[in-house]
């Protein structure tokens, strides 16, 4: 394979100060399984009695235990089950959870490879000095947590408890998230915010009072007309969604998918809309034209719901679908055929309101314009459109009151980013570095649960605080890039290890649903609710840990709303009758949870902050000649970048490639599955070269990459040096004024034919 | 009784579920698989359709695999699943060569392996494990012989086709297009 | 364009070269089973013309080579089973629709056969042989006295081990290139061709190699025509047919086909008989060499080529 030579590439300088990038390999011998590449699929052939299964199965004795997933934030609920011998052979889904209907999505499936890599975390790590090199060496709790402990009291007694912050996704987060405020400290910022869905919640609360949650509250299985704008259900394998897009397609509901690539749901659309990337708004406000203008807005739910529609209808005047069509390249009769299919589906049209929206920095006005979308049309509150979902409310378990910071993010926005309800991860990693000759305000981080290295763009934002940073404390499972940056790398188990928070879902039905180990933790890893008590107690701070197993705080919990955990380590998921209706009940009047209590067309909340009440199309930069813009998403079988080194997932997929349009590859003479390196607009060039995927399935102005691979951690055996890794490209963020969201789609490459290190190298 | 699948090309996202479902239901080792998701693209971009199909053993009713072995490990079961007996098989790779879906492996033990329809689980009255973990459900699994069958309502019901008929091998997977 | 991809699955690298489960193992024993075909088949019906005396290589001494060669063959068959434990499963079945366990059968009987054969000649080679026993010497009698009635099912095997060698290639119809009911009479004089090749090497009578290079002719002839009618055949078939020819006819298979087959393997082989027949004074040893060669190369190509054509992807 000639890839291979391209793996030996050495990494160099990642951190020219203080503190080093360390491998993890660099470690002792004997702590990480060996050999790499193609030879380590083979790894976990677990010679099981092939014949068992076969004839009858029966024989194989499998016990179950329920946990709910972990491998995205779905978390589907299901049961891991068990051999004899404390394997985990499977995980299949629960039945009786609304949120999976007893199907697993791959990652769900694979889930075991969680477990089963050799190349997870084991032991504490402790950075040291030897020989003048910076290295780890491992460390017994103990030693790790006292080392932990000590440096925060440090830290709180040297720049206060304000001056550490918490990154997290994921379980984990939350008590951490109890840890920190314990501490004291307000500063927790998480990717699911700025990189995510921020933009798209602060849009909806914006216009309807209240975001669309996770999982969101779509009734696309009732629905008779589908918009995805980018949204790529099917290969964003958000289950319930996917099952749900199944359900419709049964139903013959309308699908119109707008993309620049023909995503899977593009394929399977009635209508696909090949944008030019970047000019959605503009095709979304000629949609409300059209609905306006032709008659076609819902006008009874409107009157009744809505206010702001006069001024909507004169700042739609002139975005016609012909001026729509000279920036999106769509024609207008589609837009207008388009606009006819969602009026005649009406309420039950749902415009999806996208989850990942950080693409080119008006996102929220994007989003804003999807909400007035689905206002038009009566969907919010409608079987088939969008509907109210209703959760059950759990009680902390009891601790004393947390101490009121100083100061925390809000007190960092300094009059920015104005509609910000969660911390933007940037805005608390930009306050972790000096600037105008004032100290950082931030001095300390503790990661939980988020690569950051992959996960948040601006890289150079991120090395200069990490060379002021004074304490850098990660939990994880793996050791991902961001451990290698880590002052102390605290080993967690997997989900299938332990206990955590029960799930408390607010959807279409309420659900309770248990997470408990399947199989002990392997090695020296730990669940992090321990990790939390430990450091707690060890900061003073055991009165917010008052149990001593985290089965006890579930007990009374339960207990709480009727249940118990014998009950719920029987069952795993518990449903509960719905109290309220799901949808607007007709003729009782709904009040929106907005200022006014209607659903805002003009918005004045934005108007007061001083951003456009309306959305408005801004024209964004295009590539020059040679470049593309770089878009990216979701491969139906990884998440992120957590999966990448999954053995069970990456025989699935091993590596991304870059999508090219033929037209495209024939001008640069590219042949199929042709390795080629990426060059963006500043010059950055990928670490790794990357297949070719010559394919119609893409507009010639755009290439598209999955996001989560081109790993260059060694310790990530199967992970490391294959295919590109998108974040590494996004050099140009466009902050989103309003919340601050990292739009992340105006990166525009070029292609490199041949190894652009192999001169240097040598 | 005569065992088929059905399965929905408009509905299969090509998530490959399937594909892992199998491998831990059935203890497939990592690297090697009996089943797999293929992916055709047609047209020239902004007409471009695709077909995405779950693809696995046939369990062809004229089977040349079983027809070729030389010691009957290749056989067929009640209700037509064929199957390969692990301790019959030398490891000739005949019934490799036989088939024109390229559906049985050569297992790192030594004897050759394929999907089994999952007999383990259809004989306890469960769906296979590929089609029980579907999320689009686009997997019908069920008897041809039994009129009131999901999987007879849905053949009646659409449009199907079956991979490369010309073999003559009488393939029972239909896809649904 | 038409882009076809696997999703997951196949495109993992166990799974492909595995589904290529042919290695060398099998185009050996195809070239042994053909070549020991060719030689009994001869030495068969030279006997059973009664021209034992004119013809001492072909019925004599090619023979000795048999057993060995149907010896390596039954190895090389063994080498190339995955499960190798269970090889003993071979012969508890009998399965007339396997070729598999046809071939596996036929050798079974013929390598006996030539033995047997092989060893009411010994003693005319080694004078000093000494059976040792009693049975023994008048079991060698016997053969002796009926080498005759020996020689009709012995050269009738023979073109069914010929045929044979072709006929588990075109069993699989899924394999577009092998699905031709040709392949049974061009494996059979192919190895015909090889056998009489044999012979011509270890023949001394110069008049002996003169007969069976005009019979060995007349094999290439034969061939020569059965692979333009093979490849004829698959241009008027189905697409897959058509690809599996053009293997040949401009893809990856075409020079070492033409150069070490049809070139070196057959034509070149072929004139140097030719001169020879009508007088020259030509080293008779190349032409059998080449023609050995070329019918090696053949079948490693048939079954190289024969995996790479298929139905789908
Ligand atoms: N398998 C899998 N599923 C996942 C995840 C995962 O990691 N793996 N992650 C989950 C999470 S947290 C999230 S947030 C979601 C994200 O999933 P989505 O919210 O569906 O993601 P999108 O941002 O819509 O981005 C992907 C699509 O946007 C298209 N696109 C790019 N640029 C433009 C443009 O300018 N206009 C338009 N209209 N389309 C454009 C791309 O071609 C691609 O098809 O996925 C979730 N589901
Ligand atoms: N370039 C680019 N950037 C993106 C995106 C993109 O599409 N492109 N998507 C954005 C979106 S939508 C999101 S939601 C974010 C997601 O961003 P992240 O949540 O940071 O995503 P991952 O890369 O999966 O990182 C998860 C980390 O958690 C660890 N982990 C997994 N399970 C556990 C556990 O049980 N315990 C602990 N302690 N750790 C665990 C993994 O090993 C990994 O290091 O990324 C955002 N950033
Ligand atoms: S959608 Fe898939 S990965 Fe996400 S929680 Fe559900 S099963 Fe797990
Ligand atoms: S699990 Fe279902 S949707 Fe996914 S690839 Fe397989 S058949 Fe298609
Ligand atoms: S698909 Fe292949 S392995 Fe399966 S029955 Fe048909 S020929 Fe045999
Ligand atoms: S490999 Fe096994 S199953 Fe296949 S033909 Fe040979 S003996 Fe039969
Ligand atoms: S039926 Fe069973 S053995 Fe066959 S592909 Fe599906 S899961 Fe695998
Ligand atoms: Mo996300």
């Amino acid at each position: 394979m000639c890839i291979s030579k391209y793996l030996i590439a050495k990494l160099k300088c990642y951190m020219k100060t203080r503190r080093d990038f360390i491998k993890i390999s660099a470690l002792g011998a004997g702590t990480l399984a060996l050999g790499a590449g193609i030879s380590r699929y083979t790894f976990g052939s677990t010679v099981l009695d092939d014949l068992l299964a076969m004839t009858g199965g029966g024989k194989e004795k499998l016990h179950r235990y329920p946990t709910y997933c972990e491998v995205c934030f779905w978390k589907c609920a299901g049961w891991a089950h068990v051999t004899e011998d404390g394997n985990i052979k499977k995980i299949t889904g629960n039945y009786d959870d609304p949120q999976c209907n007893g199907k697993l999505c791959p990652r769900g499936t694979g889930g075991v490879g969680m477990y089963n890599d050799p190349d997870r975390l084991k032991t504490p790590l402790l950075r040291v000095i030897k020989d003048g090199k910076q290295t780890y060496r491992e460390a017994s709790w103990d030693e790790a947590l006292d080392f932990v402990a000590t440096k925060m009291s440090d830290m709180k007694a040297k720049y206060g408890p304000e001056s550490m912050a918490l990154f997290m996704h994921g379980s984990p987060a939350n008590y951490l998230t109890h840890l920190m405020k314990a501490y004291g400290t307000g500063n927790m910022a998480a990717p699911s915010f700025a990189q995510c869905r921020g933009a798209r919640d602060v849009g909806f609360e914006a216009t309807f009072g209240e975001s669309v949650s996770s999982p969101e509250v779509t009734d696309i299985r009732d629905t008779r007309c589908l918009v995805l704008i980018g949204s790529h259900i099917g290969e964003n394998m958000h289950n319930g969604q996917v099952q749900e897009m199944s359900q419709a397609i049964d139903n013959g509901a309308v699908i119109i998918t707008v993309d620049p690539r023909l995503s899977t749901a593009a394929s399977k659309s009635k209508y696909w809309l090949p944008i030019k990337p970047s000019t959605d708004i503009a095709l979304l406000l000629a949609w409300i034209h059209v609905l306006i203008y032709d008659d076609l807005y819902n006008k009874e739910y409107v009157a009744a719901n809505a206010e702001g529609l006069e001024e909507l209808k004169a700042h739609v005047v002139s975005f016609t679908p012909e001026w729509a069509y000279g920036i999106t390249t769509l024609k207008p009769d589609l837009i207008r055929s388009t606009a006819r299919e969602m009026a005649n589906a009406a309420p039950s049209t749902i415009i999806h309101p996208g989850r990942h929206t950080a693409w080119y920095g008006d996102d929220v006005q994007r989003t804003r314009a999807i909400a007035i979308l689905n206002a038009l049309l009566g969907s919010w509150g409608n079987r088939g459109g969008i509907f109210f979902k209703e959760g059950i409310k759990i009680p902390e378990f009891p601790h004393p009151e947390y101490p009121k910071p100083a100061w925390t993010w809000k007190d960092l926005l300094n009059g920015n980013y104005p509609l910000a309800n969660e911390a933007p991860t940037n805005l608390v990693i930009e306050a972790s570095s000096p600037a105008g000759g004032q100290e950082a305000k931030i001095k300390g981080w503790v990661v939980a649960g988020t690569n950051l290295v992959s996960t948040v763009p601006l890289k150079e934002q991120f090395k200069k605080a990490l060379q002021s940073l004074d304490l850098l404390i990660v939990v994880d499972t793996m050791p991902m890039e961001i451990t290698g940056y880590a002052d102390v790398v605290l080993p967690e188990c997997t989900y299938l290890e332990r206990y955590d928070d029960i799930r408390t879902t607010a959807h279409r039905e309420p659900t309770l649903g248990l997470r408990m180990p399947a199989v002990d933790p392997k090695n020296q890893t730990k669940p992090a609710w321990w990790i939390a008590k430990q450091l707690g107690e060890r900061l003073g701070l055991a009165a917010f840990f008052n149990y001593k197993e985290y089965t006890e705080v579930l007990d009374w919990q339960l207990k709480q709303v009727g249940s118990s955990l014998a009950e719920m380590q029987r069952i795993g998921v518990k449903k509960i009758a719905r109290k309220t209706s799901p949808y607007i009940e007709p003729g009782t009047p709904h009040i929106f949870k907005t200022a006014s209590g209607k659903i805002q067309l003009f918005s004045h909340e934005l108007a007061a902050a001083g951003f456009d009440p309306m959305p408005l199309f801004t024209k964004h930069p295009e590539p020059e000649e040679g470049f593309y813009r770089l878009i990216y998403g979701r491969a139906p079988m990884h998440t992120f970048s957590r999966t990448a080194n999954n053995p069970n997932l990456v025989a699935l997929m091993p590596e991304n490639s870059v999508w090219v349009n033929p037209q495209v590859a024939g001008i640069w003479g590219f042949k199929k599955d042709q390795y080629v390196w990426l060059k963006n607009q500043d010059g950055e060039i990928s670490k790794f070269p990357v297949k070719v995927r010559l394919t119609e399935r893409i507009r010639w102005d755009s290439v598209y990459i999955v996001h989560g691979f081109g790993h260059h951690h060694k310790p990530l055996h199967l992970a490391y040096g294959r295919g590109a890794n998108d974040t590494e490209m996004i050099t140009n963020v466009m902050i989103d004024p309003i919340m601050g969201g990292t739009g992340m789609r105006g990166n525009f490459i070029t292609f490199i034919k041949d190894d652009p290190r192999k001169e240097t190298e040598s | 009784m005569r065992y088929a699948m059905a399965i929905d090309t408009r509905k299969c996202v090509g998530c490959s579920d399937c594909v892992v479902a199998c491998q831990t239901e059935n203890n497939v080792p990592i690297g090697f698989c009996r089943d797999w998701v293929s992916e055709t693209v047609d047209g020239t971009y902004p007409n471009v359709s695709i077909e995405l199909r779950s693809e696995r053993c046939n369990h062809c009713d004229n089977s040349p695999c079983v027809r070729c072995c030389p010691t009957g490990a290749s056989h067929f079961e009640d209700g037509g699943i064929v199957l390969v007996t692990h301790n019959k098989c030398i490891g000739c790779g005949a019934c490799i060569e036989s088939c024109p879906y390229e559906a049985r492996y050569s297992h790192p033990d030594g004897y050759v392996d394929k999907c089994t329809f999952c007999i383990h689980r259809v004989r306890k009255g469960e769906k296979p494990a590929c089609v029980s973990v579907c999320p689009t459900s686009c997997m019908y699994f069920g008897d041809l012989e039994d009129p009131n069958s999901e999987i007879v309502n849905v053949l009646k019901n659409r449009k199907f086709k079956a991979l490369a008929p010309e073999a003559g091998t009488k393939p029972q997977i239909f896809y649904l297009v | 364009m038409k882009e076809e991809l696997f999703v997951s699955g196949r495109n993992i690298p166990n799974i492909d070269p595995y589904l290529h489960i042919w290695h060398w193992q099998i185009p050996i024993y195809l070239f042994l089973g053909g070549l020991a075909a060719g030689i009994l088949f001869l030495a068969g019906v030279y006997t059973i013309l009664g021209k034992e005396k004119e013809m001492p290589a072909t019925v004599k001494w090619a023979p000795f080579l048999v057993p060995f060669a149907l010896i390596i063959g039954l190895f090389m068959l063994f080498l190339d089973l995955k499960h190798k434990m269970y090889f003993w499963q071979l012969y508890t079945t009998i399965r007339l629709e396997s070729p598999m366990g046809w071939g596996a059968w036929v050798l079974m009987i013929m390598t006996p056969i030539s033995i047997i054969w092989s060893a009411s000649y010994i003693r005319e080679v080694f004078p000093n042989w000494d059976w040792k026993f009693k049975f023994l010497y008048t079991f060698e009698a016997w053969v002796i006295r009926n080498r005759w009635y020996i020689a009709w099912p012995m050269a009738i095997y023979a073109v069914i081990l010929g045929i044979y060698t072709g006929i588990l290639l075109s069993a699989f119809n899924a394999r577009p290139l092998w699905n031709t009911t040709i392949l049974g009479p061009l494996f059979l004089v192919s190895g015909m061709s090889t056998g009489a090749a044999c012979i011509i090497l270890m023949s001394k009578s110069h008049e002996e190699r003169r007969i069976i290079s005009r019979l060995d002719l007349l094999f290439i002839v034969v061939e020569l025509f059965f692979i333009t009618h093979m490849i004829m055949g698959f241009l008027a078939g189905s697409e897959v047919q058509i690809n599996a020819a053009n293997l040949f006819l401009g893809g990856q298979f075409t020079v070492p086909f033409f150069v070490f087959v049809i070139l070196l393997g057959l034509i070149f082989p072929a004139i140097l008989e030719v001169l020879e027949l009508i007088g020259y004074k030509m080293p008779i040893i190349i032409p059998a060499v080449f023609i050995l060669f070329g019918g090696l190369i053949f079948r490693f190509i048939m079954v190289e080529a024969g995996q790479i054509t298929r139905y789908l992807y």
